[in-house]
């Protein structure tokens, strides 16, 4: 029997994305090792953006949600840089995707322009997509401009946090952060990503955490609800390192979080904290693939989400227990909290394990708020919008407060209460 | 105080129909005992004081202080002065227990036009209540309500009645699931709240808590209805003799 593949027409979208790739290529800063890393990612695009056939994509069938991309040249710049999540932190701009002129400096750690390391060929290696289902790592690798390198050095215990915020004033913006954090160091970093108007922003961040290194990554994505944000975050973590992922989702449109983890090094630690504030008519896909691949490492995935409005919400968590992955010690949680009739969360969690000897496990819920929480709040005099914010907060608050930092307890909380003083 | 006037209230969902034509006026001061079998309809009653949404009164009026407070929610009904000690206080995990004093209390005052509470002078209200109860601080640092015996929840109750000052107490069940120290301690806060512009509702199973909370007057509910009234001594009469002797007499 032949088969004869389909042959779609384009979208709107995929024409303009290619379109784009074409005006933009020969700007599109990049040695030929990185050329032939483009091309190859615009020909992944032009087969065509996935589907909900295409397993990864089940619930947000990009092809269909991605209706409109906006001109390259769209920005209105003047981007500004926001106050920075924690007071003192040290403050590197991408305003509408270029770094900003003068990187900062820091004891002990080098700060470059990923558009120099693009020229040089010396970021070729980390581009590309990781498969044929990689839309957003062959974006990304198609038209990113610029980023910022971050490299900390072995054994250097950062005092103030890295605050890499990436700002847009609409258009597309696609970015690039890459951070090593050195064998023995500590850091702690912290992702903004936000702007002023309609924008497709794909944005990919590539970590390595070193033997024994400690590394805070805090992720706060606050996009207008006009923006398309295809963002992901890959990580590698050595021996005996620990990594802890803190991702606030509150906004954007239609929102693509990949979260891609490898554990390298035996004796390593992933957390993933995660909170997923939605409303209005969005769209939110937080999908992780954890790979466990040595032995006698611990994860634990807790993500908290709140829906309302029309908004859709999409949690996919995959746990990969490698064959020699013995003693392996990972939980993951989905726990969701729905405020309106219409809003919808869609959790698929899942567990792929080949060693014999480990101990995995997952749960998924989802509530809506306690009537009997709320009228008891309300017979003492609390007023019933207030009550309401209580309790979310109430659901929201074990994901905030187990990380150790009080300063980010603080900071990510009135995060919180700004959102629930305009959508609860 | 309280004014209830031919009082019709059914389950919203169900439509079962619970409280039938109840009568019954509380006047300012008065502590008000309200007895009755199991299902005669005491909670529920206690529940529709408060504004629980679950209930629909389908005829009748409540009067607080000469004024309709069906329309009200039940956080309007708390900061008019209403206040219900809940039979099984919720635990609220996540909620702490001190911020919930703090949001409860200016709410109330924010909702009346009184200026809200400083953080000390709020702080020194609870410490002072917490006090006469014994209750240790160091509860009121937990979640509301989490991991609180009985006894404590019972306590965190009367103390969040002594932080609001209302009008009107409408205590349910308030000494079940307490020993005898603890329905003491209970008992001396309800009485210390006592005053001539303070009414209390007690809903109990047993005369035992009105020999500490001492009734000026006694109701025996039955069906959803006040069948009988009398004064303290109403409620030994039913001690003695159950509630079927009483519940004959209006058969």
């Amino acid at each position: 029997m032949n088969i004869h593949p389909t042959i779609q027409k384009r979208t709107p979208a995929e024409d303009a994305l290619v379109a784009s790739f074409e005006d933009r290529f020969s700007r599109l800063p990049g040695d030929p090792e990185v050329s032939v890393k483009r091309d190859a990612a615009i020909e992944q695009l032009k087969a065509g953006l996935p589907t909900r056939h295409v397993e990864a994509w089940h619930y947000t069938d990009l092809r269909r949600l991605l209706t409109h991309v906006p001109e390259s040249t769209a920005a209105k710049g003047g981007a500004v840089a926001v106050e920075p999540l924690l007071d003192g932190s040290v403050v590197t701009a991408l305003f509408d995707g270029v770094h900003a002129r003068r990187l900062p400096t820091l004891d002990g750690v080098k700060f470059e322009a990923v558009a120099d390391k693009l020229s040089d060929g010396s970021l070729a290696p980390a581009l590309g997509a990781s498969g044929d289902d990689d839309a957003v790592g062959a974006l990304n690798t198609a038209l990113v401009g610029d980023g910022v390198f971050v490299d900390v050095s072995e054994n250097t215990s950062l005092e103030v946090p890295i605050e890499i915020q990436n700002i847009h004033t609409g258009g597309q913006t696609h970015t690039r952060n890459a951070v090593r954090v050195g064998n023995g160091a500590s850091a702690i970093v912290i992702e903004r990503q936000t702007g002023t108007n309609p924008a497709l922003v794909s944005h990919v961040s590539n970590l390595s955490v070193g033997d024994g290194a400690e590394v805070t990554w805090v992720i706060v994505q606050e996009q207008p609800d006009t923006v398309t944000h295809l963002a992901q975050f890959n990580a590698y973590i050595g021996a005996n390192a620990k990594l802890t992922l803190f991702v606030m989702n509150a906004g954007g449109k239609l929102v693509r979080q990949e979260i891609k983890v490898k554990t390298v090094g035996e004796g390593s630690d992933f957390q993933l904290r995660g909170v997923n504030l939605l409303a209005g008519d969005t769209h939110s896909d937080t999908t992780m693939v954890l790979d466990h691949a040595v032995p006698h490492c611990g994860s634990r995935e807790l993500v908290r989400n709140v829906v309302t409005g029309k908004a859709r919400g999409v949690f996919q968590g995959r746990i990969n227990v490698h064959q020699i992955a013995q003693k392996t010690d990972a939980k993951m949680a989905c726990n969701t909290l729905l405020l309106s009739d219409d809003a919808e969360f869609l959790t698929k969690p899942e567990l792929e394990i080949f060693a014999d000897d480990v101990a995995c496990g997952h749960g998924a819920t989802v509530t809506e708020i306690d009537r009997n929480h709320l009228f008891y709040l309300m017979a003492r005099g609390v007023p019933e919008k207030e009550g309401r914010g209580m309790l979310v907060k109430a659901f929201l608050a074990e994901v905030i407060e187990e990380l150790e930092h009080p300063a980010l307890v603080e900071a990510l909380e009135a995060k919180l209460d700004e959102w629930f003083r305009v959508n609860v | 105080m309280l004014e209830i006037k031919n009082l019709h209230a059914r389950i919203a969902d169900t439509e079962t129909e619970i409280i039938r034509g109840l009568n019954l006026t509380v006047r300012d001061g008065e502590v008000a005992a309200i007895m009755g079998p199991n299902g005669s309809g005491k909670s529920t009653l206690s529940y529709i004081l408060a504004g629980r949404d679950d209930y629909e009164v389908t005829e009748g009026d409540i009067l607080f202080n000469g004024e309709s407070i069906l329309e009200m929610d039940p956080a309007e009904r708390a900061a008019a002065g209403v206040f219900l000690a809940f039979q099984y206080p919720m635990e609220i995990p996540g909620v702490a227990t001190m911020e919930f004093l703090k949001v409860a209390m200016n709410s109330q005052r924010k909702a009346r036009g009184e200026p809200e509470l400083k953080i000390p002078d709020l702080l020194k209200r609870v410490r002072v209540a917490a006090d006469e109860l014994s209750m240790d601080m160091s509860m009121l640092k937990r979640p509301l309500n989490v991991g609180f015996s009985g006894g404590e929840k019972k306590r965190a109750e009367i103390l969040q009645m002594k932080l609001l000052e209302p009008k009107l107490c409408v205590l349910d069940e308030t000494d079940s699931g307490l020993d005898i120290d603890a329905l003491k301690i209970v008992a001396d806060g309800v009485n210390a709240l006592r005053s001539p512009d303070r009414s209390v509702v007690v809903i109990t199973h047993y005369q035992r808590l009105l020999d500490y909370i001492v009734p000026d007057s006694v109701h025996v509910l039955y069906k959803g209805q006040v069948i009988r009234s009398g004064s303290k001594e109403l409620a030994h009469e039913l001690e003695a003799n159950g509630y079927a002797g009483v519940i004959g007499e209006a058969a």
